[in-house]
């Protein structure tokens, strides 16, 4: 590889890359170019095969066919390493990082120098002028357990930049981060590519990638619908229909209607967190029949803890009122039995079992009672009949009922939830995150249950940190900020730019 | 020269027919004992003679094959208690202690004695069937309680509480209730002995000699209760659900800490009622080892039959066939030595269940 050849080649160039997944063809024949300092956003839905194709280019996964080049040399990687040795480094979209060890440990982790014995101070400083460089604030000597996850996101760039990356790839950088933490790494992109970088931005969030990228790409079902378009000219409309191949309907219809009586009621409410350090300070909120209150806040300022209070799942101190009886400090069952539902954030790991069927999840909360149970026994010809119905009208796509939740995908299992939860007929139901991570599509089908749930009178607590899924869906938003609900504002009145202000905790406003 | 193929495991996704487990499960005895023949050609011996000599020391008359039964009744027994425990996650591997508590417990109702005299044999050994259950039930109730209450890791405790069990009763039978200075109860008045197909033998003569005693109804029953507990109770599906996601549980609003405990002592009053089987079927006296060894057999039981209780029923009736025919045979380690390859095989080839081999030509890599 000569120098002159960097000007004219472009730093990556796949061609006709092919990877057959067991039943699935995460990439048919994707072409791919990144040129020489450009932000290069891939777009796509869920299992697009975005993360697919830049784990090829990260050497994580072997093509079944087609090539890569690497400043118009051809290579072949047989390992994460090799990709490194190109100048390739990717951020995961789930961390990888020892809480227990300081930021710059974490970078010199798997590296051939320091062999043996660390002077730690030494490379402090080299981390700390690497990270001026590029404006990323992080102290090196933190431990990462201290971290935020903004934080922790700046040390996995680190981490890639100390190893030489020329190349890097972010996956989904920015679903973790507060808006005022997003543009802190648009800057820090703008940084690197006046450095000489080039950067891989998969997202699918439209507007950032409108707002920093040079060109794009889109895959849609393992294909390019969209190759390395300059991105003047295009508009949000047509980057969706790239997307998913048909025009997606940006509104809703939620009808208007005058909320009913008070079904949650929570009064001056403290809980600590699982570390036993205060998650919620003097919470109070009340969500009325037929109404959508979001919560909005950057995730770890309580809302997890919130949510976990009210349905049972964490001890508390203060009232909780559900339909005037006080669920705090009570086991699960008892808000369960007074028709509280909750879609929990982790829906793998709380919501289902992994391993038993759809119909074993779906009659989680029903399987004590008439017509799946008599007395002792559960009647399966019930639970099926059960579980087929709610299969069809909740539009779960899975071979059987038989199948495994743990073989479904998000959208999916987040139906197998919603269909559990709603079908009680609930009166509250407490949503943490839920359309995160999911597919337009399937997003778009849960938020119409959600508003579905309101027309009949439920009272629904949103969670989320999606600001725009929340000014779509609630009546009233409350914003959350180190564990306190710091206000609130009428949706339609809402403005992002006040939420963002509250969020990080620059505004506090009693509406 | 490089092989133009290679060997690729690719994720089942689909469900697996019914028949697969077993499939799986009955090719890894077959290659256990192929296994098993190579080793004893290599060593010089004759492995067809060999397991010809098995097959007969084990099936041979009706007295070795009624041997056999004796022996996987306390394997029947503690392998379905285990296999209820391990549904949810629930490591028991104290079936042993639960045993000897078991035991201990029944043979109360005759050493104290907490009956009359003449009170019948029915009252007699249903009271020791009680006793048995209960002692096994408390002695699980223990790490139940301990991992429900304060997440005290129960392979630990049950582990440990094998060993109190074990010198808890050596001390009552070295002590209190020895028989004369030796390590052992007197024998059981006949009224505490379970009913034997021997004692049929004056009206039907073939029964002579036949060991076979009432203790093995007792497992089949359990194998039925245990069966309609997990496949058909709402008992059943609880457990199931806390042993995937117990976090899934609770936020289901199931009460995690009592149902930890209750299947502990559950499966301690399976392993119980073994104990109380074997002293009165079998030894007739408390005394020293009175198990061999069955609430560790009993754990690997319970693993080859896949948690099943009809295929418990068949795997602990192997394992009594090759007790039996360990005890004929020598070196004795043979049937040890098969055990265990059986045991690796099989719960290798669950890989088989989860995953796919496919032979794939590989192709040519660009230079």
């Amino acid at each position: 590889m000569s120098d002159t050849s960097i000007d004219y080649a472009n730093a990556v160039e796949m061609r006709d890359i092919v990877l057959q997944f067991p039943g699935v063809l995460a990439n048919d024949h994707v072409d791919f170019t990144l040129k020489h300092g450009e932000i290069h956003a891939l777009l796509g839905e869920n299992g697009a095969g975005k993360s697919t194709l830049m784990n090829v280019l990260a050497g994580m996964y072997k093509p079944n066919a087609g090539t890569i080049a690497i400043n118009g040399e051809q290579v072949v990687f047989n390992s994460p390493k090799d990709a490194i040795a190109k100048g390739i480094g990717m951020v995961h979209q789930h961390f990888m990082l020892v809480p227990t060890q300081t930021v710059t440990e974490n970078i010199l982790l798997g590296l051939d120098e320091p062999r043996f014995f660390m002077s730690l101070p030494k490379y402090d400083q080299k981390v700390q002028a690497l990270a001026d460089k590029f404006g990323l604030r992080v102290e090196p000597t933190a431990k990462i357990w201290q971290l935020s996850v903004g934080e922790q996101q700046r040390v996995e760039i680190l981490k890639t930049l100390y190893r030489g990356a020329q190349i890097l790839i972010l996956d989904e950088p920015t679903a973790v981060l507060a808006p005022q933490e997003i543009q802190d790494l648009m800057g820090t992109l703008r940084i690197m590519v006046s450095e000489g970088k080039s950067i891989v931005f998969i997202s699918h969030k439209l507007n950032e990638v409108t707002q920093v990228a040079d060109r794009l790409t889109v895959l849609r079902k393992g294909q390019v619908t969209a190759d390395g378009i300059s991105l003047e000219g295009v508009s949000k409309e047509m980057l969706a229909e790239w997307m998913v191949g048909r025009k997606v309907i940006f509104q809703i219809n939620k009808k208007e209607q005058v909320p009913g009586q008070v079904v949650l009621d929570v009064q001056n409410v403290n809980a600590l967190n699982n570390r036993g350090l205060s998650a919620l300070n003097n919470c109070s909120l009340t969500v009325r029949q037929g109404e959508i209150l979001g919560i909005a806040g950057i995730a770890g300022n309580g809302q997890s803890e919130l949510a976990e209070v009210i349905t049972g799942l964490r001890p508390c101190q203060g009232k909780i009122m559900v339909n005037g009886e006080d669920v705090a400090n009570r086991p699960p069952k008892f808000a369960i039995d007074r028709g509280a539902a909750h879609i929990p954030e982790d829906r793998s790991g709380v919501g289902t079992a992994p391993t038993m069927a759809i119909t074993g999840n779906l009659i989680m909360k029903k399987f004590d009672q008439e017509p799946i149970s008599h007395n002792w026994r559960i009647s399966y010809p019930a639970a099926k009949d059960f579980a087929t119905s709610l299969k069809s009208i909740y539009d779960i796509q899975a071979p059987s009922i038989s199948t495994a939740a743990g073989k479904l995908s998000g959208g999916n299992l987040q139906k197998v939830i919603l269909a559990r939860e709603i079908s009680g007929g609930p009166r509250l139901i407490v949503a943490m995150q839920p359309t995160r991570g999911l597919d337009v599509g399937a997003i778009e089908s849960i938020q119409k249950l959600l508003l579905e749930q309101r027309a009949n009178n439920a009272a629904i607590l949103l969670i989320s940190e999606e600001l725009e899924e929340l000014l779509l869906l609630s009546d009233r938003i409350a914003v959350m900020y180190e564990g306190e609900l710091v206000g609130e504002v009428d949706s339609k009145k809402a403005d992002l730019n006040t939420i963002g202000l509250m969020m990080t905790g620059a505004l506090r406003s009693a509406s | 020269m490089k092989i133009p193929y290679r060997i690729e495991m690719e994720k089942r996704l689909e469900e697996n027919p019914k028949w697969l487990p077993i499939v799986t499960s009955l090719g890894a005895i077959v290659l256990a004992f192929l296994i098993s023949g190579i080793i004893l050609a290599l060593i010089g011996g004759d492995p067809l003679r060999v397991f010809k000599f098995f097959y007969n020391a084990a099936f041979g008359s009706w007295g070795a094959l009624s041997d056999v039964v004796v022996k996987a009744t306390p394997l029947l027994l503690i392998g379905l208690g285990c296999g209820l425990a391990f549904r949810m996650k629930l490591w028991n591997i104290g079936a042993e202690g639960q045993f000897y508590i078991g035991a201990f417990f029944a043979s109360l109702v005759v050493l104290v004695p907490l009956v009359p005299e003449d009170s019948p044999k029915i009252f007699v050994l249903t009271l020791m069937g009680i006793m048995g259950m209960f002692g096994g039930a408390l002695y699980g109730f223990v790490p139940g309680f301990l991992k429900a209450k304060y997440n005290v890791n129960e392979i630990i405790t049950t582990l440990m509480l094998n060993y109190v069990a074990i010198y808890w009763n050596n001390y009552w039978i070295f002590g209190k209730y020895s028989d004369a200075g030796f390590q052992m109860t007197p024998t059981f008045d006949k009224v505490a002995w379970l009913p034997r197909l021997a004692d049929l033998a004056r009206k039907y003569p073939a029964f002579s000699g036949i060991t076979l005693h009432l203790g093995v109804v007792f497992g089949l029953i359990a194998a039925v209760v245990i069966w309609l507990i997990i496949s058909r109770s709402r008992w059943g599906y609880v457990i199931s659900l806390i042993g995937d996601n117990p976090k899934a549980a609770k936020y289901a609003g199931i009460n995690i800490t009592r149902n930890i405990i209750l299947v502990m002592m559950l499966s301690g009053a399976l392993a119980g009622l073994a104990g109380m089987s074997e002293v009165t079927g079998v030894v007739h006296r408390l005394q020293e080892r009175i198990s061999t060894n069955y609430g560790f057999s009993g754990v690997i039981v319970a693993w080859l039959a896949k948690l099943n209780p009809f295929a418990t029923i068949l795997v602990s009736f192997l394992f009594g066939a090759l007790i039996v025919a360990g005890r004929e045979i020598q070196p004795s380690g043979l049937s040890f030595f098969i055990q265990g390859t059986i045991l690796f095989l099989v719960i290798s080839s669950d890989v088989l269940l989860h995953y796919k081999i496919r032979l794939v030509r590989t192709t040519e890599e660009i230079a």
